[in-house]
């Protein structure tokens, strides 16, 4: 089953308050990384490792530095979610 | 079918004793701002590194390994005659012909020891304790000095800001001997060949070269599998650990692995702040400056995985002497 977009949402705010000690709650869709929440371009590669792990999706090096904000990243995942 | 007589080992083996050696060339972050387009708050933030240490012109592999194997030796104890293998863990020396080994024990006075050099890059210093340690207890050797030594300042660029702000020089080394009991962990070891070009150095005539990223990716993702497993295969959890000692390699490395492998008791070595990354040495050297210190006590165990160049990667739990 495909997860909604919210669910996606929640789980990069938990993976992102682990990595980067961001609070969850200030993870929100319009924020950029580097930014707003002061995360850099090795931390997006422990990010993108983390949501691989929950997400089975994915992001290669490639891909990942074209993704500027949280929602660049909800979205992506999204798209390459397979649902049943 | 011939079955040909075999030695007396021992049961187990232990490690007697560390030391280690760093260049007396202290080179900060400010220093390497003059001459390449970096700076200090950038370079502790994606590396973790304030300083470094770098050898001499003229200041060689062999002379490092010769300064840590003593220390180490005179911390064990032991003597010269004691010993009847030497072993050193590097992939830097001035020329792969002769090996520094048999220099190495030349130079301490240690008399025909076997002797050979390990190179599994970064992670050849766990590769020869594991190597050393089986040798003791198939009784191919007695007391053996294992030495991790190596001058990366020879390889890298220097104008090159990826890589002259990371790797460094130094040494250390430790005594390894015969023991009633497994105070040497067994070995969780690997490679992953299809990265070769990730880290590499192209002919005589390059320099060192890494991709960064990539580096960073599999050792943040791949790496606490095998540390939990090297800690399993000693028959303890990492709750147990009162030390961990990663491959200095990036401070932010051995943050997001000591965060997945949940050691809660465990002090997380952080050498590469003062020493930078200085390959197979920086292992042995970490954790013989942190005996030195007193930052871990005698007899707990360490978990000690080095990783790197090949990419290929060891771990084993060893007793702090």
């Amino acid at each position: 089953m495909a997860l909604s977009d919210q669910e996606i949402l929640s789980g990069l705010g938990d993976i992102i308050e682990e990595i980067a000690g961001v609070p969850a709650a200030d993870v929100t869709p319009e924020k950029s990384f580097v930014d707003d929440l002061d995360i850099d371009s090795l931390s997006m590669v422990e990010i993108a490792v983390a949501a691989q792990d929950q997400f089975g999706v994915e992001i290669p090096d490639d891909e990942l530095k074209n993704l500027k904000t949280v929602k660049d990243v909800v979205v992506y995942v999204q798209g390459k979610g397979v649902s049943a | 079918m011939t079955s040909f007589q075999l030695r007396t080992g021992s049961p187990g083996t232990r490690i007697l004793a560390f030391g280690h050696y760093q260049p007396s060339n202290v080179v900060t972050n400010d220093d390497l701002a003059k001459n390449v387009e970096t700076n200090d708050a950038w370079i502790q933030s994606r590396v973790g590194i304030k300083q470094r240490r770098l050898a001499g012109p003229d200041e060689t592999v062999v002379d490092m390994a010769v300064q840590a194997g003593g220390k180490a030796l005179a911390n064990s104890g032991l003597s010269p005659a004691d010993i009847d293998l030497v072993v050193v863990a590097t992939c830097t020396q001035e020329a792969t012909i002769p090996n520094a080994s048999a220099q190495v024990a030349d130079r301490l006075g240690i008399v025909a020891p076997g002797a050979y050099d390990v190179n599994a890059a970064c992670a050849g210093f766990c590769y020869a304790l594991s190597n050393t340690s089986d040798a003791i207890r198939a009784g191919s050797a007695r007391n053996v000095l294992v030495v991790g030594s190596e001058k990366l300042s020879q390889w890298v660029d220097w104008t090159d800001r990826s890589t002259c702000i990371i790797f460094a020089d130094g040494a250390g080394a430790a005594v390894l001997g015969p023991s009633e009991e497994t105070s040497i962990g067994p070995v969780v070891w690997g490679s992953a060949g299809d990265m070769a070009d990730k880290i590499r150095v192209k002919d005589r005539n390059s320099f060192l070269f890494q991709e960064g990223q990539s580096v960073f990716r599999w050792t943040t993702s791949q790496l606490h599998a095998v540390a939990k497993e090297a800690c399993e295969r000693a028959g303890i959890t990492p709750s147990d650990l009162s030390a961990f000692v990663p491959h200095q390699a990036n401070l932010r490395i051995i943050e997001a692995i000591a965060r997945k492998l949940k050691a809660e008791n465990a002090v997380v070595a952080d050498d590469i702040v003062e020493a930078g990354n200085t390959s197979a040495a920086s292992i042995p050297l970490a954790l013989s400056r942190m005996i030195e210190r007193g930052d871990v006590p005698s007899g707990t165990p360490a978990l000690l995985i080095g990783f790197g160049a090949g990419m290929t990667y060891a771990a084993q739990v060893v007793e702090i002497p």
